[in-house]
Formats: structure tokens, C-alpha cells, sequence
């Protein structure tokens, strides 16, 4: 018997969807043991009644949830909270849900400075008041991860997830296993370069030149990011994102990484990490442009960043 | 009393939007809105952020059209540092654009808008939908499913990553493609282009003929149109001259960094997401009768402005198009059209670009030295005009960005066309799913 999954999007940007079309030819198959009775991309059940006519969120009852994308403001909690009194397992799915995500870089900032810019600093925009009709959710303090809202039962970290691990995880579900999570290993565990456990030294380089490689020939004959002086985040990131096999998927493209699958286990400090990282292998860590930021680029929400004090002027 | 109905979330569309529908005693429609609910703030926390990191940062913003952010994002960031990329980096820029293009437009067509017009718009709810597709035609769902990994195996295979692309960074991009990647991205093309004509004949022999009644009457309203022409006029998705078109059909032409004189944006009260409109026209005025400002953008835009079409096989379904519908064409329904001959554009263009010399080239990447500037960055996004705008200080780290994106540009028209549709459809109180599956119809038409 099919299983009864709902799935919506939050604070998302639809990517992590755009991940489970991209499961591929095993999708068709896979859609035969889901039943979904909410799914905001593909099918048109409604939250407030068919008819649109209840006044209060009707959130029906599932076995699993997946849920994308973090949380950003009142409805979204809400959503949340009805969702996982409904629901029997909890799937956070890509690091918008498990981390904040990149729209968690917004916590760096106090609200009124983001609407301030939004809706009267922008070239474009006749100044104007914030948008507070009740139609419109109230933004909550922080852009948050699920887990700081409710308890959350499997989290699929990634930005997006890799396809491979949303059908390993849905697959384990299905054989009624209630647990499923991702190996603690390091990106740099599943990239093929050339390490020598050394750099040339002084500072991070910008990313403002390609490396260099020959490109006949296979990334295994490419020097490691770091090892040249660039920052590559792949030392204090979780693997997966090559899903079962394959190059790490920024190294596939001779780009570094910048840890979209967040931290390789809870209470890690990435940000330390790094810096030990790349001091490691002999470079001035200290001279990254924006290290706070970057460091924590998919990670902001459970307070990794705050709102920081005015910047010196320079 | 008043009644409201409140339609949400829409379904089988990318993003947070949902419909409040106000009727009066008699159950006449007094007014309607299209709520845009979710907000992020990139245009707060780019602010400080390396310029080179922007073009991985902001793809963020749309998991669906990740490359088009991606791109304008690094035509932005070429303009802040003073840089031109070489050829083949233009080449290949292009060359991932245009896949994405095929990817993201059969997907709209297949899974979000085929239900209402394979299954029909007033199935129940629990068939009207891509399983249902998946029932009713399993081999033409097999081969959907099949061209959307097809795409993105190519994106993949070459540049790492389909979503959220890192590829294209100030100055070019970070790898060349050698000839056996070239070789191997061929046969997928082709299959592409294939099934591109198959959708196109497909949804001209069942889906347009069948429902011409409806294209002429949901959604209908008579506006304005933006998007971006070749030098030449020919349609274009990543770098020209924009067009702006009055209803009438009459136009200007302006470049890219010019868009302020043109294009400004207004905040309603009830949506997070703004609403620009054609300054030039006067304020805004989002009344169904007499609108004033308000232009569309997406597919059925970009094949108003332009003169004709840059490929051999979809200058031929644009002909038959313009010959039928007139320039410009108004009726809202008339974008699923409209985006199978841009369908037909795009695979031809990836073929075209996999056979050009210059593609295998060496020269990807311009020197680049962080400096002050400013950039403003567009391209076609498969929903829209998409339009950066970056400063930085002179370590090249951003202070200003403003964001336009397609969607954004639809804003005022999605409510008028949602307006138009609920006034149409819902007479004396009598409405039931497949009427308000109509309303979000007119909104699905364009993809946002
Ligand atoms: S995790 Fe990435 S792909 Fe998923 S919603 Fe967030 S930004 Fe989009
Ligand atoms: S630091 Fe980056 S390039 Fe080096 S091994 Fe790790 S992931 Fe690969
Ligand atoms: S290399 Fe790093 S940033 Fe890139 S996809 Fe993998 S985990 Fe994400």
C-alpha cells in the first residue's frame, strides 16, 4: 500500500523539489508507493479547503513529512507546528531545513535593516512602508532551521540534496526503517585530487583566477584547492553531494567548495575547522575576506550568525 | 456580509502566492488579490560579500531558473570589475543557459500546466495532476521524465552542478570544454530537439485546438510587454537590447543600464513582492478597465517584441503564431504557446552552440583584478527579463545590489489576470473547484 507523505516548500527556493523531479527514470516507479496528500509543486490540495473556505490552516494527517527550506516567518511556523502534530516522520530536506541555508545570511542583519533596504533604500522602489497587511506573515526574529521550531526525525542535508540520498532515505522509510542519515565523512574523503599536505603559503587567494589544470586531463591530475591558496570549504563539509559516486560536484566544474551539505557532524565547529584547515597546509587563515560570512554561508541559522556590530569604517 | 475565499497555497507554480477572492451579498466579485508571501532579503545580506562569490550566492534565489541568476549574476559582476569575457566563456555561458531552458520549459509545460488541459480543468484535484499524467499517458510521461534527466545529466556532467550552478564566475568561466565532452553532450542534444518538435506538434494537434474558447476568454487583459531583442530583433535570452511595447503594439528600445528610466517599482500593502511598472506610462494603476503601467514579461512578452525568431525551426512556429494571433498577441494562454516555440529556440540554440568551433576553445576567462564599480547584469530568465544590479567599494566587495526579477515584472498583470478570471468565471455566488482551478490557471499560465 502506498504511503501517505506531505511535502511543501518554506523558506525554499524550490531547488530541493527540482532535486526530487531529478531522481530520474526510478521517479515513475517511486510515485506508485507515495501517496501525496499535499505536494504545493505538483498537485493542488489545498491548505484552507478546496473551496477556500475555512479561516484556520487545515494541515491533513501523513505518515512522512518533507519539508524544504527553513523558517521565515509566522505561517511558516505555524505550517510547521500543525505539520508535525499531523505526522508520524519528520524529513528536513536540503540545508535550508537542517541549516538555515543561504537565505540564513539574512540573520546577520536586524529585520528592520532588510525591509529598510527591501521597500526604501532601493534605486528602483518608491519608498514605501513595510507590507503589514494581515495577508502578509510577519517575519520572525531569525531565519531558522527546522529543528528550532520542532523535533525533526531525518535530515537530508544538501543545496540541493543529491537525488541518490532523498531515494535511499524515502527507500529506507518504506521498508519501514524509521532512521536514516548520512555518513560522517569530509568532501576532501570523496575528492580525487593531488594532495601534498602543503601550500606556496601567505595569504587566501580571491577567487578571482582559475586554477590551473590541463583539462585533458581527469581532476585526480589537479592540485588540491587549498594546497594552492584558495579557500575550499570540502575539509569541514559533510560528503554526499556526488550522491553514491563521483567527483565532489563544485571540484566537477575546477570550482572550490563552499560547504552547501553543512557541517560533517552536530555540534562541529566549522569555522575553527577552517581556519585550522588552512593553517595546516601553511596559510595566513587570518587574511580571508569576509570569513564570517563565507565560513558560515549555509549554516546560519542556530545562532552561527548574528546580527554583527556596525562595521568599522575603513 | 462579504465572503472571502481564500486559495491556498496556488499549486503548480514555483513560490508562495496565495489568492484572496472578496464577493459582495450577491456573491459578485468586488475584488481580488494575488498575495506574494514570501520574502528573503538577498538585496540586505549580498551587501559586503566578495563580488566573485555573488554569482554562487544569488542562484539561490530560484531552485527552478538557478542558471539565469546565476548568469545575470555574473554579467553584473563583469560589468563591477571592468572585464569582457572571451568568446568561448560567452559561448559556453550560453550553451548552459539554453539547456536549462529545455529543461525548465518542459518541465512547466509537462508537470504544472498539462494537467488542466490533458486531465482538463475541472478533474478532481486528486487526478488533475502529474500522476494523473503519469495514468492517463505513461509514455509520454516516461519520456518527460526522461528529457528532464537528460538535461540535467549534461549540466551536471560538465559543470558540476544543474542547481545552483558555480560555473560562471567574473570574466568567463572556470573550465573549457574539451572535445569529448563536446562529443558526448551531442547525442543528448539532439534527443532534446527531438522531443522539443514532438511537444510542439503534440500540444498543437491536442491541447491548443481543444481549448480555444478558453485561451480567448481566461485571464484576458490588454497590456504592455518587455523583453530582450538582438541587435537585429531577433528573440534572445542572454544579451541585447531591452524592448519595452505598449498595448498598442508601438515601442522603445534602451539598454540594459538604462533600466531606472524605465522601470520603476511600487509596494502594496498586502504582498511581499513589489510591482514595477512602465514609468514612462504613468503611476501605477491596477485597475482592470483602465490599467496604467502595467507590462508583462516571460515567453509570450519576448515573442511580442521581437521581430522573429534566431533559429530556422521556431522562426516557423513564430510565423504560423504571429499570423493567427497578431502582434502583440494578448491572450494570457497564449504563454504555454509561446514557451514551446522558445522550447523549440532553445534546443535548436544548444545544437547550433555544440557545433560551433569556438566552443572547444581554450580562452575562457579574462585576467580580473578586484576594483570599484558598478555592473548591471540581464538576461531573458524563462520567466522574465531578469535584471542585477551590483556596486562595490575598491576591494571589490559589494555594497548596493538591486534585484529585478521575471517574476516580479508579472506582478501587476497576474492580478489583473486574476481579476479578469474571477469576474468572468464567478457570477451570483455559484463557483466550485473547477472555476477556482480557472482562477489559478490564469496565474499559472505565467510560470511564476
Ligand atoms: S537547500 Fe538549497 S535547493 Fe533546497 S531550498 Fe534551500 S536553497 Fe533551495
Ligand atoms: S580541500 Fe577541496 S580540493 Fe582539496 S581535497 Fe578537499 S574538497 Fe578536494
Ligand atoms: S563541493 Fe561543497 S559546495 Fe559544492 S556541492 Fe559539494 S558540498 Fe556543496
Amino acid at each position: 500500500m502506498a504511503v501517505n507523505v506531505f511535502e511543501d516548500w518554506l523558506n525554499a527556493c524550490s531547488g530541493c523539489e527540482i532535486s526530487i523531479l531529478n531522481i530520474g527514470d526510478p521517479l515513475v516507479d517511486l510515485l506508485n508507493h507515495l501517496n501525496f496528500v499535499h505536494i504545493t509543486p505538483l498537485i493542488d490540495h489545498k491548505l484552507f479547503g478546496q473551496l477556500g473556505e475555512k479561516t484556520e490552516m487545515d494541515v491533513p494527517e501523513s505518515v512522512v513529512s518533507i519539508l524544504s527550506g527553513g523558517v521565515r516567518n509566522d505561517e511558516q511556523k505555524h505550517e510547521l507546528q500543525e505539520i508535525r502534530k499531523k505526522t508520524k516522520i519528520l524529513i528536513a530536506l536540503g540545508t535550508c531545513a537542517c541549516h538555515g541555508g543561504i537565505p540564513a545570511q539574512a540573520n546577520m542583519f536586524k529585520n528592520e535593516e532588510v525591509f529598510e533596504k527591501v521597500f526604501r533604500q532601493s534605486p528602483s522602489t518608491e519608498p514605501s512602508p513595510d507590507p503589514v497587511d494581515p495577508s502578509v506573515p510577519k517575519w520572525t526574529p531569525t531565519c531558522a532551521a527546522l529543528d528550532e521550531v520542532v523535533k525533526v526525525d531525518i535530515s537530508i542535508p544538501g543545496c540541493p540534496p543529491h537525488p541518490d540520498w532523498i531515494v535511499e532515505a524515502i527507500t529506507a522509510l518504506l521498508e519501514g526503517k524509521t532512521a536514516w542519515s548520512l555518513p560522517e565523512r569530509s568532501v576532501c574523503d570523496t575528492c580525487p585530487v593531488i594532495r601534498e599536505k602543503k601550500s606556496g603559503g601567505g595569504p587566501v587567494k580571491r577567487w578571482l583566477q582559475n586554477m590551473e589544470f590541463n583539462p585533458e586531463e581527469g581532476i585526480d591530475k589537479m592540485r588540491c584547492f587549498n594546497e594552492v591558496g584558495y579557500l575550499c570549504q570540502g575539509p569541514v563539509t559533510l560528503a554526499g553531494c556526488s550522491g553514491k559516486a563521483g567527483v565532489p560536484r563544485c571540484v566537477q566544474a575546477r570550482t572550490p567548495c563552499r560547504g552547501c551539505f553543512g557541517p560533517i557532524r552536530k555540534g562541529a565547529q566549522p569555522m575553527v575547522d577552517m581556519m585550522g584547515a588552512l593553517s595546516s597546509v601553511g596559510l595566513d587563515a587570518k587574511s580571508m575576506l569576509d570569513r564570517r560570512a563565507m565560513l558560515n554561508r549555509y549554516i546560519g541559522a542556530h545562532g552561527m550568525l548574528k546580527v554583527l556590530p556596525a562595521r568599522p569604517t575603513k | 456580509m462579504s465572503t472571502v475565499i481564500n486559495l491556498q497555497p496556488i499549486t503548480r507554480i514555483e513560490g508562495h502566492t496565495k489568492v484572496a477572492i472578496t464577493l459582495d451579498d450577491a456573491g459578485n466579485v468586488i475584488d481580488t488579490k494575488v498575495h506574494g508571501q514570501n520574502l528573503r532579503g538577498f538585496e540586505k545580506f549580498c551587501e559586503g560579500r566578495p563580488v566573485e562569490e555573488m554569482p554562487r550566492i544569488v542562484c539561490h534565489i530560484c531552485g527552478i531558473c538557478p542558471w539565469a541568476h546565476h548568469l545575470a549574476s555574473s554579467k553584473a559582476t563583469d560589468g563591477c570589475f571592468g572585464v569582457t569575457p572571451p568568446p568561448t566563456a560567452v559561448k559556453l555561458r550560453r550553451l548552459m543557459q539554453s539547456i536549462a531552458y529545455v529543461s525548465d520549459k518542459i518541465l512547466h509545460f509537462y508537470f504544472l500546466a498539462a494537467p488542466d488541459f490533458v486531465i482538463g480543468p475541472d478533474a478532481d484535484y486528486s487526478v488533475r495532476n502529474v500522476v494523473g499524467i503519469i495514468k492517463a499517458a505513461p509514455d509520454i510521461a516516461k519520456q518527460v521524465v526522461h528529457m528532464r534527466h537528460l538535461g540535467a545529466q549534461m549540466l551536471e556532467g560538465f559543470a558540476g552542478r544543474a542547481i545552483h550552478p558555480t560555473f560562471s564566475v567574473p570574466g568567463g568561466v572556470s573550465k573549457p570544454m574539451i572535445e569529448t565532452e563536446r562529443q558526448k553532450m551531442l547525442g543528448p542534444a539532439q534527443e532534446l530537439l527531438e522531443f522539443s518538435k514532438f511537444s510542439m506538434k503534440f500540444a498543437k494537434e491536442n491541447v491548443f485546438p481543444k481549448y480555444m474558447d478558453t485561451i480567448k476568454s481566461l485571464g484576458v487583459i490588454e497590456v504592455g510587454y518587455l523583453g530582450t531583442v538582438r541587435e537585429d530583433g531577433a528573440l534572445e535570452f542572454y544579451d541585447g537590447k531591452l524592448r519595452m511595447m505598449k498595448s498598442d503594439g508601438s515601442y522603445e528600445d534602451f539598454s540594459y543600464d538604462r533600466y531606472l528610466d524605465y522601470i520603476g517599482e511600487s509596494v502594496l500593502p498586502w504582498s511581499y513582492q513589489k510591482f514595477p511598472y512602465a514609468k514612462k506610462w504613468g503611476k501605477l494603476n491596477l485597475s482592470l478597465e483602465n490599467p496604467v503601467g502595467v507590462y508583462r514579461t516571460n515567453c509570450l512578452a519576448r515573442i511580442n517584441v521581437a521581430d522573429k525568431m534566431a533559429t530556422p525551426l521556431a522562426q516557423a512556429e513564430f510565423e504560423e503564431f504571429r499570423a493567427a494571433f497578431g502582434r502583440p498577441a494578448h491572450y494570457t494562454l497564449l504563454y504555454h504557446y509561446a514557451r514551446l516555440i522558445e522550447l523549440l529556440q532553445a534546443a535548436e540554440t544548444v545544437v547550433q552552440l555544440l557545433n560551433d568551433p569556438e566552443i572547444t576553445g581554450a580562452n575562457i576567462r579574462a585576467q580580473v583584478t578586484a576594483k570599484a564599480g558598478r555592473g548591471v547584469g540581464c538576461v531573458e530568465a524563462p520567466r522574465g527579463t531578469l535584471i542585477h544590479d551590483y556596486e562595490c567599494d575598491n576591494e571589490g566587495l559589494i555594497t548596493k545590489v538591486n534585484l529585478i526579477v521575471g517574476t516580479t515584472h508579472n506582478n501587476a498583470a497576474m492580478n489583473l489576470s486574476v481579476n479578469q478570471t474571477a469576474k468572468t468565471f464567478i457570477k451570483e455566488g455559484k463557483y466550485d473547484q473547477g472555476i477556482l482551478n480557472r482562477v489559478e490557471m490564469a496565474i499559472r499560465a505565467y510560470d511564476p
